[in-house]
């Protein structure tokens, strides 16, 4: 089998340790991880600030290397793969949604939503054409030609959510999705990724330390100083946005 | 003025067309008329991502592109100021026709370094075979006095009395025939405002030469000359006599001579060299010796060259710094998109493909606006030495390809160390 190859396993770290720098000057931002993330749950990371969120997101992202232990996301060791496969890897089973949305200023909103397709080797109207049914799905069919100057903070995160599954991606990480809009439209949001990313085969991980999100996890494995300190389920509290208006 | 052609503004046209085109603001991602679109639909969609990231913010793509048709129209215009000085030194020598062999004194380096040869050389060259014919060309320096008392120097060209070969061909008053009257002489057009400025084009004027008169009798177009001394004309047997006679005697640095048709001037110009000992050289050949000698004898490559070279150090730091800074402002969207699985190749062609863009423009409006600045300029300063050939168009692009390619290399090597996971460091 193609090493590249995804399976229908989740996500697997056995002591991941990560340092940053050399010498004297090192640190240690994971110190020996042990994670279990299973398909068609959503998995949050929470922690405070500096406890290795971010590196183990991207660690399991496939866009920063380990110093040391042994993981495979959905069956494949990242770590042996050359940087060309794992950029491949990367553009054809993760999808990504950053805290800042990341989107490119010059493109539409269609066109922002195309580009995972285009890396992916498909044609410009091709991706279009998917990017605006996608569009639909979050309710934004009417803003496809706007740049994502012209959309609210809420807006564009589901514009980012949009490019971050038009590409039908395995593993979805978010990156605090919900940390630059407010309490309403960031459980609008959680409650958006919940219905698009969860499917049996797919795995979805967020980095939040938003607490009111927090019952929108599966799970919910909670780092501090580089550690995993609790792995738990999640109570899933919320199926419906609480703050909506009865 | 001289250009090699139009084809300078012609492109810089067509790019400023393209770029007005492609800078439609909300264009549709549908829109197929746009060279965007165009290079989306037949080569690889990230093109158009590349060419969508350096034309959406219009200040910075305006900033670059001045940057590089800025160097670009440095370049150009210097190298043109350059080409047309050299061109200057050979004027004379282009602008006598009719003859395609010079004989001289083997010691001549350059056309103004003519050395007397023996009066009777025009004969021995006429029994040269292959010779078709041979006359006296006279070429010196004379002191000219105007009515008013004050003197100019001046170029004297004394042509054979009975054939006038090698006359100018450009007349705009009185004719070549006419210098067959006593004691006439012809000026050229910018020697005649020189000796007699803001005074209409005339015949008739008088001046001394040698303490002998001399008649204006036709007035004719002439290439500017590198000394930009009026030139006169005048039959030899009268040059001869407006020149003080010479401490050897000798009066003639020139003959010029014709090649036998179907004959190389090269094959008649050695069997001269042979026979009598002087140097022949073709037309081709005298005026690559003139440039030769000004190139490694006078300081004019060194001080152009000069200029040139800071010309494309400057213009490179321009278009490198914009077009660096451009990548750096970008750093966010190429991490997003290196995150997102892009591969480094794949971004090495986005910044080539922005670089050749930029580049491409930046040399149609470079070397455009050279051209303009040619036509504009000399119009107001006559002597101004512009020549734009081919050989500067290529030496500008070649300059803008090797600028493009340092200043992408830059952004290249930034773009390849980024490491895709800052997109998750506070969104930068």
């Amino acid at each position: 089998m193609n090493p590249t190859t995804p399976t229908r396993k989740g996500v697997t770290c056995r002591n991941l340790v990560k340092d940053y720098g050399s010498g004297e000057s090192r640190v240690r931002a994971l110190r020996g991880v042990d994670v279990e993330i299973a398909p068609g749950e959503l998995t949050l990371l929470v922690g405070p600030s500096g406890c290795g969120k971010t590196t183990l997101i991207s660690i399991l992202a496939g866009t920063l290397d380990a110093t040391s232990g042994d993981f495979s996301v959905l069956g494949v060791n990242l770590q042996r793969l050359s940087k060309p496969a794992k950029a491949d890897f990367r553009a054809r089973n993760v999808g990504f949604v950053f805290q800042q949305f990341n989107l490119l200023p010059f493109l539409t909103v269609a066109e922002n939503v195309a580009v995972p397709l285009i890396i992916n080797g498909s044609s410009r109207a091709t991706a279009t054409t998917l990017a605006t049914e996608i569009l639909h799905a979050v309710e934004l069919g009417d803003r496809t030609q706007s740049f994502p100057s012209q959309l609210s903070g809420g807006q564009q995160q589901r514009v980012a959510i949009a490019r971050a599954l038009v590409h039908q991606p395995r593993l979805l990480v978010a990156d605090e999705p919900t940390s630059a809009v407010d309490a309403r439209t960031g459980h609008a949001i959680m409650e958006l990724i919940r219905q698009m990313a969860l499917q049996p085969d797919r795995v979805a991980v967020v980095v939040t330390h938003d607490a009111r999100v927090f019952g929108f996890g599966d799970r919910i494995i909670t780092l501090e100083d580089g550690r995993v300190a609790s792995s738990k389920r999640g109570e899933r509290s919320f199926t419906h946005d609480p703050l909506a208006p009865a | 003025m001289r250009t090699g052609c139009l084809f300078p503004v012609w492109l810089a046209t067509c790019y400023s067309s393209f770029s007005v085109i492609l800078l439609r603001e909300g264009a549709p991602p549908s829109s197929q008329d746009t060279l965007a679109g165009i290079l989306g639909r037949k080569g690889d969609a990230v093109n158009w991502i590349a060419l969508k990231m350096l034309m959406g913010d219009k200040s910075k793509y305006f900033a670059i592109v001045f940057g590089v048709s800025f160097a670009c129209f440095l370049i150009a215009e210097q190298s043109a100021v350059f080409c047309g000085v050299m061109l200057r030194t050979t004027s004379q020598i282009r602008d006598t026709h009719g003859a395609d062999i010079w004989v001289m004194n083997t010691g001549v380096r350059y056309l103004d370094d003519a050395k007397a040869i023996s009066d009777d050389s025009v004969f021995r060259v006429r029994s040269v075979p292959g010779v078709a014919w041979a006359v006296n060309l006279y070429r010196g320096q004379g002191q000219a006095q105007l009515a008013d008392g004050t003197y100019q120097a001046v170029i004297l060209m004394g042509l054979d009395d009975a054939t006038l070969a090698g006359a100018p061909t450009h007349m705009l008053l009185g004719s070549i025939g006419d210098l067959q009257i006593p004691d006439a002489i012809l000026v050229d057009e910018a020697g005649f405002h020189q000796m007699w400025p803001s005074e209409p084009l005339s015949t008739g004027k008088v001046i001394e030469m040698n303490q002998r008169r001399a008649v204006v009798v036709g007035v004719y177009r002439a290439s500017q000359t590198f000394m930009t001394l009026p030139i006169i004309y005048t039959r030899f047997s009268q040059a001869t006599l407006f020149v003080p006679p010479p401490p050897t005697g000798r009066l003639t640095p020139f003959v010029l001579t014709k090649a036998q048709p179907g004959l190389p001037p090269e094959q008649v110009a050695r069997r001269i060299e042979a026979q009598t000992g002087l140097k022949a050289l073709t037309k081709q050949e005298f005026l690559d010796l003139t440039m030769q000698y000004y190139l490694r004898h006078t300081g004019i490559p060194v001080n152009f060259g000069t200029t040139v070279v800071l010309a494309f150090l400057v213009g490179t730091a321009i278009a490198g710094q914009t077009f660096y800074l451009f990548t750096v402002e970008n750093l966010k969207h190429f991490g997003t998109l290196k995150a997102m699985g892009m591969r480094d190749r794949r971004l090495i062609a986005m910044i080539l493909i922005q670089g050749m863009v930029v580049g491409g423009i930046g040399y149609g409006v470079g070397v455009g606006l050279a051209t303009v600045f040619g036509i504009f300029s000399q119009r107001a300063m006559p002597l101004l030495a512009f020549f734009l050939p081919w050989q500067v168009l290529a030496l500008s692009g070649a300059a803008m390809i090797v600028i493009v390619l340092l200043a992408s290399l830059l952004s290249i090597r930034r773009v390849l160390v980024l490491e895709p996971a800052v997109v998750f460091q506070g969104g930068s």
